[in-house]
């Protein structure tokens, strides 16, 4: 128990995937520009984060590492991952078209993102068991979307103040999350 | 310049349609690896080395491969030579394979090789795409070059790992902080000398290619109104 507590604050705070380990930047400046969409994203991330954990851990641990074949594990997870959203995207819109509308314009947008594939990846690089790697990913995706809403409140002030022109736009948002990323620093010495 | 020749096909990348300062793609193994400049230069050799690569064989394959399952084809071809590259690293150069980490993995969803996929060598005959994925790739380098030299000398006072005995050093640059700030000083340098105005999205919405590529956040961009 207090093993699976120790690594979701680690994935969620301590080594938090956009601010930390710079996992899922793209998400992380693009859509959190409004509240609404940063808990729109952060949510579906959190949902195929911790599918594709499920999803993945059968097929490496039964059918990569039995045959020796665990070199290919980023081509067959980063497979798994298009499938699995591609599928959802299908069965959401069919079935949920209410839920599609809040979520389901994200999904296209994860199946590159860095984050999922690299939760699926640290999970087989630490040997994490089938529990340690849902709490993992569960942990990874909270940590996402905490920084996402962190980070759209800070924009939004942003967007107000008076900039020097070359500052405008990007370079400004990326000073931004570079104080952001000061304060989840303080974090580090939280498991220590 | 005339936009239909070779030169152009391979400078372009370098500083005009610069990916990482301009297109503002490949941000994640910006800011993750360039804590030295070694870092830097050998992620972004081996990110052009999976270009070169894969825009040679999906360019050649363009004809063959159909037009409603191309992008899982794409994504297979550019992870198997991730895989190639990652044993390779592992093999010669077995320091930067572990400084390199799981950055090496994640060179597969680098929406740099899926764009240029996608945008240049699924249009165009093998030899221009090798030269874009050449001109791409140095792009690539050359910025994460000049972010880990930057982050290395005032974070550490090392270039290279050679001590410069710097009276003064600012070790939030090699921390996770320092990363977006140097890229953000960067790219507000770059426009303030080229006179043009930094663009207002980030990410696959401010990329050029971004009405060619599905893959890419357009889509979920025009469903939502979402101005990111």
């Amino acid at each position: 128990m207090k093993i699976l507590l120790v690594i979701l604050l680690t994935s969620m705070l301590t080594e938090n995937f956009v601010l930390v380990k710079f996992m899922g930047i793209c998400p992380f400046l693009g859509v959190s520009k409004k509240y609404d969409s940063a808990i729109g994203m952060g949510l579906a991330v959190i949902f195929v984060m911790v599918c594709a954990s499920i999803c993945t851990y059968p097929v490496y641990t039964f059918i990569l590492v039995p045959l020796g074949i665990d070199y290919m594990k980023t081509v067959a997870f980063i497979l798994l991952i298009a499938t699995f959203v591609q599928l959802v995207e299908m069965i959401i819109h069919k079935k949920v078209p209410a839920l599609y509308k809040s979520l389901g314009v994200y999904l296209p947008l994860i199946t590159t993102n860095c984050a999922v594939l690299g939760v699926t990846i640290l999970n087989t690089d630490n040997s994490y068991n089938f529990l340690q790697s849902i709490v993992n990913a569960l942990g990874g995706g909270i940590g996402f979307t905490l920084a996402l809403i962190i980070f759209a409140s800070v924009r939004s002030r942003i967007e107000a103040s008076n900039i020097p022109k070359s500052f405008a736009g990007v370079p400004s948002t990326l000073i931004a999350a570079a104080i952001v990323s000061v304060s989840f620093m303080g974090f580090t010495s939280l498991l220590a | 310049m005339d936009k239909n020749s070779n030169l152009y096909a391979l400078i372009k990348g370098i500083v005009k349609e610069n990916p990482t300062l301009v297109m503002l793609l490949g941000m994640c193994p910006t800011l993750a690896v360039t804590t030295m400049a070694s870092n830097g230069i050998g992620m972004g050799l081996a990110t052009s080395f999976v270009l070169i690569c894969s825009n040679i064989v999906i360019s050649a394959l363009r004809r063959v491969i159909p037009d409603t399952v191309r992008l899982p084809c794409f994504i297979v071809v550019i992870t198997t030579f991730v895989t190639l590259t990652d044993f390779l690293l592992k093999a010669y150069i077995p320091a930067l394979h572990s400084r390199l980490g799981i950055f090496l993995s994640l060179i597969a969803v680098n929406c740099i090789i899926l764009g240029r996929a996608e945008a240049y060598a699924s249009k165009n005959n093998v030899f221009r795409s090798a030269l874009d994925g050449l001109g791409m790739g140095l792009g690539f380098t050359l910025a994460l070059f000049a972010m880990g030299s930057i982050r290395e000398i005032l974070g550490s006072g090392a270039f290279f790992g050679i001590d410069l005995h710097l009276p003064l050093t600012f070790p939030i640059f090699v921390m996770p902080a320092g990363g977006f700030f140097t890229l953000g000083i960067l790219i507000a340098i770059l426009y303030k000398f080229t006179n043009k105005k930094p663009p207002a999205k980030v990410g696959c919405a401010a990329c050029p290619i971004a009405a060619d590529c599905i893959n890419c956040a357009a889509r979920a961009i025009k469903t939502t109104g979402e101005e990111a």
